[in-house]
């Protein structure tokens, strides 16, 4: 199942529990999975048509008025097109009002640059208030919005189209600010977010082949970010590279290298999409084509790696 | 209800209040402030069911300023209403203080939503309005509009979408002082023909005179009583209104009055009161 069809399916679930649940989309809901809500709760289902600034601000006057609701678009067009409806109408007043999001990343594909959702964590984590959660797989999915729809306040879930695989057991709970170490190990911390955990995984494998021995931490929540865990993980490892399907800047690498700088200065490598935009292709294509693949990820291990090798034998020298 | 010779008194003390509060702070909108000053003092003072001492009654009827900069003369309604103190007023815009240069809910009892970027207003009341129904309470949602504001792409979202969901329980009014900051609504971006546009989008329109209490509050039963669209009434009026040297005056949009301006205007409120 994909984060989508988990989207999906939980809330029409959840619609049976909570009756304050109402669901917002603006002309994408077979894309978003809300048509899924839609159908169960008609009464309780607004389509806004193409107007995606009108949709968060009724968003928003729900809230205000008590109920829970969710808004789903794609996430170029919900964190984009409405930033300012998301900053003005609803983070500014800390209004409850979910916003989850599909087509996150370049994993998007054919539909090509305009479509692909970037800068999305950048744009929402740098509103006050609001939390910004990007799931792993489609248990933690499920887990994500039944847990905030406990939670009062904005929230930005960002999905994606494509299928993740599936990594947590039916037991997982996800909490708000928590991070999971995947994988132990004591050489390199390699944080990731979404997609790109999968591909951490992948590249951990391939490294403790060679005897290199790295910590995968999956981070969901990169607003607020789980600086306990990262600041154990990295005072053990020295070494940290972040991986996440976004522009290096603003999202998931800067907020980590942000808290590394001010309380743990460390050997750090981000790897995401460098200052361009999104083109045509095929998701593998993609992310391959953006240097996003688990040999990048082994690569960008060595190099840290070999970075903090050289800063302690300098110091060696400097002090001996 | 109250009669409308009182209603007039209170608008010329919320007219009081409000230059008092302007030339206190230094700064904020006096011209929009002053040609809402009827609307508002209709809504709160006749109009609306609420409760100021109860500011989250749940049978309350909904009020949203969209045009946000008029927030000086919405919160001398609000504490003549009393919602809070009338000593807060002068702590407009002042570090600390609970009346924000634009409307803040986090902060100001009575006041249901955020605003003051223009245009985003309409979105938000046709949410409360949707949410009210789907609760099937009987409460109605007012929400006040600049005409320059509507030159903004999401009122016109919005004016669709209410009228596609059918808010019988929204009435928007749209303060017509025809200014806005560059100048003329005309010259900067024309909005006519405005009437035609609201019934083209499926709104009950209503064209009033905004400094008229009869027209006003015959307009807000009137709009009560249309059933399967949402009404407007497009109410004309002078920016500027009940101070001669700032009305119609383009340059009073967004300027405090001075010391020697508040005096003028004050000694002008007051001949006014003696003679009406
Ligand atoms: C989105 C946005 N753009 C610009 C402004 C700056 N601004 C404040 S008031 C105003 C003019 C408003 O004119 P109008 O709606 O006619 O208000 P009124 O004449 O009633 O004061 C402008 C452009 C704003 N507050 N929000
Ligand atoms: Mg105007």
């Amino acid at each position: 199942m994909g984060v989508r069809e988990a989207y999906g399916e939980t809330l029409a679930r959840l619609g049976e529990v909570y009756k304050d649940i109402v669901v917002l989309d603006a002309d994408l809901s077979g894309s978003t999975k809300t048509c899924i809500f839609a159908k169960r709760f008609p009464e309780r289902f607004f389509n806004m048509g193409i107007s995606e600034q009108d949709l968060m601000g009724t968003a928003a006057g729900l809230a205000a008025a008590g109920k829970i609701p969710f808004v789903s678009t794609f996430a170029i067009f919900a964190t984009g097109r409405a930033w300012e409806q998301i900053r003005q109408s609803i983070a500014y007043s800390s209004l409850n009002v979910k916003i989850v999001a599909s087509h996150g990343g370049i994993t998007v594909g054919d539909d090509g640059g305009s479509h692909q959702a970037i800068e999305d964590i950048a744009l929402m984590r740098h509103l006050p208030n609001m939390v910004v959660i990007v799931p792993t797989d489609a248990i933690e999915m499920k887990s994500i919005i039944e847990t905030i729809v406990e939670y009062n306040g904005p929230v930005y879930v960002r999905g994606s189209r494509i299928k993740f695989p599936i990594i947590f057991d039916d037991s997982y709970k996800f909490e708000i600010g928590k991070g999971h170490v995947l994988l132990k190990g004591s050489d390199v911390t390699i944080v990731a977010t979404g997609y790109m955990v999968h591909s951490s995984l992948e590249a951990a494998q391939r490294l403790a082949q060679e005897g290199i021995y790295v910590e995968v931490i999956s981070m969901p929540t990169i607003k607020p970010l789980d600086e306990v865990l990262l600041l154990k993980s990295a005072a053990k490892t020295n070494a940290v590279v972040t991986v996440e399907e976004h522009l290096v800047t603003g999202g998931l690498g800067s907020a980590v290298s942000e808290v590394l700088s001010e309380n743990y200065p460390t050997t750090l490598k981000r790897i995401g999409i460098r200052d361009k935009f999104g083109i045509s292709g095929k998701p593998k294509q993609l992310l391959s084509h953006f240097g996003l693949t688990p040999h990048n990820i082994v690569e960008a291990a060595k190099e840290v790696l070999g970075k903090k090798k050289k800063r302690v034998s300098l110091k060696v020298v400097a002090t001996g | 209800m109250v009669a409308v010779d009182q209603l007039e008194d209170i608008a010329k003390q919320v007219r009081r209040d409000t230059l008092v509060m302007l030339n206190r702070a230094g700064s904020g909108h006096t011209g929009g402030s002053l040609s809402s000053v009827e609307i508002l003092t209709a809504l709160f003072f006749s109009k609306m069911r609420h409760k100021p001492l109860d500011p989250l009654w749940d049978q309350r009827d909904r009020f949203v300023l969209s045009k946000g900069h008029a927030a000086p003369a919405f919160y001398a309604v609000l504490a003549r209403c009393g919602y809070f103190p009338l000593e807060d007023l002068v702590s407009l815009r002042k570090l600390g203080s609970h009346l924000q240069g634009h409307p803040d809910c986090k902060f100001t009892p009575g006041v249901e939503v955020s605003t003051g970027s223009l245009g985003q207003g309409l979105s938000m009341a046709n949410g409360i309005s949707l949410a009210l129904k789907l609760d099937g309470k009987p409460s109605r949602v007012y929400v006040l509009l600049g005409d320059g504001e509507v030159q903004e792409g999401q009122i016109w979202e919005a004016a669709m979408s209410a009228a596609h969901y059918k808010l019988d329980n929204l009435c928007a009014i749209l303060d017509h002082n025809h200014l806005q900051i560059d100048g003329t609504v005309e010259e900067v971006m024309n909005i006519e023909p405005l009437s035609d546009k609201w019934r083209a989008f499926g709104w009950k329109v209503f064209n009033i005179n905004g400094h008229d209490y009869a027209q006003i509050l015959t307009a807000f039963d009137k709009a009560e009583r249309t059933k399967g669209q949402p009404s407007i009434i497009i109410a004309e009026t002078i920016k500027g209104k009940g101070v001669s040297f700032f009305e119609n005056k383009v340059e009073y949009h967004g300027v405090a009055p001075t010391d020697e301006e508040l005096e003028r205007a004050l000694r002008e409120l007051e001949f006014d009161s003696q003679r009406g």
